[in-house]
């Protein structure tokens, strides 16, 4: 469309009112000019968000890449078939779509075309018969080394050696146990790096203490469902260390969209320092004293556990290394003595929805819990 | 309306308003067109309400995608959000998708068939009104469901309604008690239409319409209301039992009792896939009509085509957990599910490849229905592809809850079947009202919306793959999601244009359309011989046929069909 | 606008000159009888899914009382709603050959092996509720044996009234001969009702006593 000549014919419209081709002119040409005005306001004049508490800058010190950027044995393997799947069917599409376009352009109606119908094609078993065939032997392959790849990743025997975690899947927050190392933890998990050659995997027991939940991590493993009443499991095996991103991906209630995971992978060793660190008991100085008794004495401890205190609930996350995590609530935000004290005063304002109530407590008494917050590293 | 009496009866407007209704006030046509039992109106109001709720569940998504065009942007909260994807995705399918394709069946079936009406007309009344309260009672969800307690308001569980999320401990007040109820309603509604459309097509044919000479259209409303029959009952059994659960104690889905959250999927998606095939098979009949009319060529393999929408509809009810491949189920069990989907995928490219073979060798006319029929074939191959990925279940566990599904059933929903059902209203408006839809006025519609709808529903494939679930309010900066978003939000912005346009376009015809006669696209089916519209009982005398394309035979007298089939 | 003559894939030509003939009379099935073969078939699939439940959690509850210990075979009710499809077999075929009479008669005793099948019902569910304790609530397999069985009888009732509909019809004199079809169509909806109990009591008496 030649849009100089469409702005001269919206010049000369004006006096000219008969043409309705000239006036449809005019009105494309005011389309197009909205079009544009609208497109450039919303990249420049929109605001980029509200509020992140810091989990934009966050973010953005991770590496981007997802499904098709695997570092770990399950997604590698999807991916790898992955790949093969889009190349059939971008064969496919590139065949049938190539007819389709030039059916359209060969066989367009044009007025030099004799004024009789062409000719009438009832029908051809031959050729019924070849593009049912072909795709049978296409679906016929595709199912083979779709099957293959099933079995590779779900019938994988668990070698000796593999780390286990208990994932249990809380509205709108992550609960880790490593039952056999005696720690747990919330929101941030950590495995070991896993040498391809001597795998050292991670196996997870996916729970949910109330509803459906789906743990995704799409750079470790396709996602797994927590399903309430039923046990899975699932395997990661990471090849290089980093911290990767992933959420919940099955739709729990109000605040199903900040259920956000943090893996962090890391080699053995720093793992291991992690989960000695881990296993210690709260520290707590008597500087903090008046911020552990706020905890003790306030309805905090009915839901949360900070071992070596008073603390022994289990509704909301364990608190006892709170500040070796990088976020609060799930990923909400990122884990600052500020953001903890605004947290701990209205959760809602940085999660609208969340359970966790606000504490109403007093300036002193929040100000000193925080205090001593800030200790359980 | 111009003219006098004598005219608009000679014009053959008797459908729309006899001449003896237009002399009455309007209280008095409203209430002939509240009581009617005539095929042909109810088809008008079970589309015209379906185009209603399009609107608003149209402005819902409006405000999914403002909400999502930017991180934490803070249109909406969470709650607030959550039920708008909950009502647009319940609207979408129920009060838009069911209605809208049935109504198309509802007035074209007998046409087609050339009988007076349904088979039950009373029946087909009862199922319209059953649907139009169903549809007030979701939407009165907003002010009833607040329960004793103020606790509820729109259901926001999601269009389906995972259970225990929608057991009493997680869902509150009545919000969930109102989408079971007015599904319930509008799928009993729609049983009874199927009974109604099956029954007809069995019983009512005109003398010579073997069933080998049915029209596809016919044939596909037969597989079509087959579908409903055995594939709407699971979903209202199940909502049944979660009634039963939130109200008698009942442990159907209350897993603290041993009860199963998977039972609830699996009965869910017994209905959930083939009712996508409920939804997505008129398509295939209305491209089964409009692509023959505008190649000027006879459908290509009719034997084939039905016998593939057979197929289609009996595997379409074995590939139901493939939306529950993430679920935990046995290695096994997955297998099974990945290639009875895989096979469902035959059929349906042999429709595509029957349809393109029609056009083969023909003389394609691009007027607007054939716009949207090519945009249809575009569009519905790329979702049969994604389809395909989606169905090899380990691509599915990286790709399933996040927005590269949204994507691809969004490609089917609208790229397929919201672009046939434009397709049909242009092709069949003039047979309804006497009048022609403003082609210029079509072309922008077309054009408006192919680019918008293109560029939301590309961008959110790649959204998907990377690593954007469904069904969040937002999501943080930084994690390679706000580029999409934004351009999907955008897209948004061309495709209300390109509806509005034909908003437009409808009024102004109705009101100054050119008049259409009686075969305005020079067509072969029998409602095309009858006036426009129709008189209320279609045929001044039952029409015999001798082959599919009956109009062919009579203005092709020395080559009819009827030597070739 | 004559096409004779070109080249066409796959037809078959007749080469003849008349269209095919046309069955004379033109007779297709008749709605009713359609209707209720669609009705039946959406109705099975409807009970099929609480059936599917049932089975399902067969075993799986957590707290007695299981079925095992607390069902008996209702074996009067079934021989009263099994024999209910033969009477009214008869019934159907007497009005069909204008015996209005004989219809009535036998059109009583369907209505009355209907009505007891309902009462034996309801006189076990006293017995369950009362002495056995399993409610809908108790366990899963109160929650599947009630609905399953209960969506049953709702049927059987619905299936009853009309049968008393038509018997009322039948005492004022109104159903006549010409009524023949209409009252073949709602014994088929009866057999339909019967079959269901056939693979209810299987289902729940038989199999998951075992």
């Amino acid at each position: 469309m030649n849009l100089a000549r469409t702005l001269r014919m919206g010049y000369t419209v004006s006096g000219n009112s008969r043409s309705s081709r000239k006036s449809i002119g005019i009105w494309r040409r005011r389309l197009i000019e909205l079009f544009l005005s609208l497109g450039y306001a919303a990249l420049v004049a929109v605001p980029a968000g509200g509020e992140d508490w810091g989990m934009g800058a966050a973010n953005r010190q991770i590496a981007r890449g997802a499904v098709f950027s695997p570092v770990s044995a399950p997604a590698g393997e999807i991916a790898t078939l992955s790949w093969f799947i889009l190349a059939v069917t971008a064969a496919i599409f590139l065949i049938v779509f190539g007819l389709l376009l030039y059916s359209v352009v060969r066989f367009r109606a044009r007025a030099t075309d004799e004024p009789r119908e062409p000719a009438q094609l009832y029908g051809s078993n031959q050729i019924e018969f070849a593009w049912t065939a072909i795709p049978l032997l296409i679906v016929f392959v595709l199912v083979l080394t779709t099957i293959r790849t099933i079995y590779d990743v779900q019938g994988a025997m668990e070698p000796p050696g593999a780390i286990h975690v208990r994932v249990i899947g809380h509205q709108w927050w992550w609960e880790f146990r490593y039952p056999d190392l005696g720690i747990v933890t919330a929101n941030e998990l950590h495995v070991p790096l896993s040498d391809p050659a001597h795998p050292t995997p991670t196996w997870l027991q996916l729970e949910s203490a109330d509803v459906a939940h789906s743990f995704w991590v799409p750079r470790l493993a396709g996602k797994t469902d927590l399903i309430p009443n039923k046990i899975n499991t699932m395997w990661v095996a990471p090849h290089q260390a980093g911290i990767y991103l992933g959420q919940c991906a099955e739709f729990c209630g109000t605040q199903h969209a900040m259920m956000l995971i943090r893996v962090v992978v890391e080699p053995r060793p720093a793992f291991d320092q992690w989960v000695a660190a881990q296993r210690q008991p709260a520290v707590s100085q008597s500087v903090e004293a008046h911020g552990r008794q706020v905890f003790e004495s306030n309805a905090c401890v009915s839901c949360h556990s900070v071992r070596g205190t008073r603390g022994h609930g289990t509704y909301g996350p364990d608190l006892t290394h709170l500040m070796s995590r990088q976020t609060l609530g799930s990923g909400a935000a990122l884990n600052t003595p500020e953001h903890l004290k605004i947290w701990v005063g209205d959760p809602g304002r940085m999660k609208p929805g969340v359970l966790m109530p606000a504490m109403n407590l007093s300036k002193n008494d929040l100000d000193d819990l925080v205090a001593w917050m800030v200790t359980l590293k | 309306m111009a003219g006098s009496i004598e005219e608009r009866i000679a014009l053959g407007r008797e459908g729309i308003a006899t001449a003896a209704e237009l002399a009455q006030p309007l209280a008095g046509r409203l209430h002939e067109w509240i009581i009617t039992v005539d095929h042909k109106r109810l088809g008008l109001m079970y589309i015209g309400g379906g185009l209603f709720y399009f609107m608003v569940a149209g402005l819902q998504a409006s405000t999914i995608r403002l909400q999502l065009a930017v991180p934490n942007a803070g249109i909406v909260s969470p709650q607030v959000f959550n039920r708008l994807l909950t009502l647009h995705g319940t609207a979408m399918v129920f009060l838009v998708g069911m209605p809208i394709l049935i109504g198309f069946f509802n007035y074209l079936v007998p046409l087609m068939i050339g009988a007076r009406d349904l088979a039950f007309p009373r029946l087909n009344s009862f199922g319209y009104w059953l649907w139009f309260f169903g549809a007030l009672l979701l939407y009165f969800s907003y002010i009833g469901g607040g329960g004793l307690q103020g606790m509820g308001s729109a259901p926001a569980v999601g269009w389906f309604a995972y259970a225990p999320l929608t057991e009493t401990p997680f869902s509150r007040g009545n919000s969930t008690d109102y989408w079971i109820l007015s599904i319930f309603l509008t799928s009993v509604g729609s049983t009874a239409t199927a009974i109604n459309l099956i029954t007809t097509a069995f019983t009512m044919r005109c003398p010579g319409m073997t069933l080998n000479k049915m029209p596809v259209l016919v044939w596909l409303a037969v597989v079509d209301a087959g579908l409903m029959l055995v594939a709407l009952p699971p979903l209202s059994a199940a909502q049944v039992m979660l009634l039963l659960d939130r109200y008698m104690g009942a442990h159907f889905f209350d897993t603290q009792a041993g009860g199963s959250a998977l039972l609830w999927q699996h009965f869910f998606w017994i209905f959930g896939h083939p009712e996508v095939y409920v939804l997505v098979i008129p398509a295939f009949a209305f491209a089964s009509e409009i692509i023959p009319v505008f190649s000027r060529k006879v459908i290509f393999g009719y034997e084939v085509m039905v016998a593939a929408s057979c197929a289609i509809g009996f595997i379409s009810l074995g590939v139901w957990a493939h939306h529950m491949f993430s679920v935990g189920m046995t290695p096994a069990g997955n297998a099974f599910f990945v290639t009875s989907t895989m096979l469902v995928g035959i059929p349906t490219g042999i429709k595509i490849f029957n349809w393109l073979a029609t056009m083969w060798g023909g003389r394609i006319r691009l007027r607007v229905p054939m716009l949207f029929s090519i945009a249809f074939l575009f569009q519905f191959l790329i979702s049969g592809l994604t389809g395909i990925m989606l169905a090899v279940a380990p691509f599915d566990w990286q790709l399933t809850d996040t927005y590269f599904v949204v994507a691809h059933f969004h490609y089917v929903l609208i790229g397929a079947i919201l672009f046939m059902i434009f397709a049909a209203v242009y092709y069949w408006f003039p047979k309804a009202t006497g009048k022609m839809l403003d082609e210029r006025l079509g072309q922008f519609h077309f054009w408006l919306f192919f680019f918008g709808f293109h560029m939301t529903f590309d961008t959110l494939h790649l959204a998907g793959l990377a690593g954007m679930p469904r069904r969040i309010y937002t999501y943080q900066p930084g994690r390679g999601f706000e580029e999409l978003n934004l351009i999907a939000s955008i897209g948004v912005i061309l495709q209300g244009l390109g509806v509005i346009t034909l908003v437009y376009n409808v009024i102004r015809s109705l009101a100054a359309g050119k008049s259409a006669g009686r075969d305005p696209w020079d067509a072969w089916t029998l409602e095309w011989s009858t006036t426009s519209p129709p008189p209320e009982y279609n045929f001044p005398e039952v029409p015999t046929v001798h082959s599919r394309r009956p109009l062919w035979d009579l203005k092709h007298p020395a080559d009819p069909d009827w030597r070739y089939e | 606008m004559s096409s004779a003559g070109e080249f066409r894939i796959g037809a078959i030509t007749h080469g003849i000159d008349a269209p095919p003939p046309i069955a004379d009379p033109w007779v297709l099935p008749s709605r009713g009888r359609a209707g209720m073969i669609a009705l039946i078939i959406t109705d099975s699939t409807f009970f099929l899914i609480f059936v599917a439940a049932y089975v399902f959690y067969i075993g799986k509850s957590l707290t007695p009382p299981y079925p095992r210990e607390v069902l008996s075979y209702p074996i009067l009710n079934t021989i009263c709603l099994l024999s209910s499809s033969l009477t009214i077999v008869v019934a159907a075929r007497a009005l069909h050959q204008g015996a209005i009479r004989r219809f009535a008669v036998w059109w009583f005793f369907t209505l009355a092996l209907g009505v007891e099948f309902l009462i034996g019902t309801g006189r076990e569910w006293h017995r369950l509720i009362y002495q056995a304790g399993l409610t809908l609530r108790t366990n899963l397999f109160g929650t599947t044996y009630y609905s399953l069985v209960g969506l049953h009888a709702l049927h059987v009732t619905i299936g009853a009234s009309a049968i008393a509909l038509v018997m009322g019809l039948t005492w004022s004199g109104a159903v006549t001969q010409k009524h023949a079809e209409r009252i073949e169509v709602l014994s088929w909806y009866w057999h339909f009702v019967d079959a269901v109990w056939v693979v209810v009591f299987v289902t729940v008496y038989v199999i998951s006593t075992r």
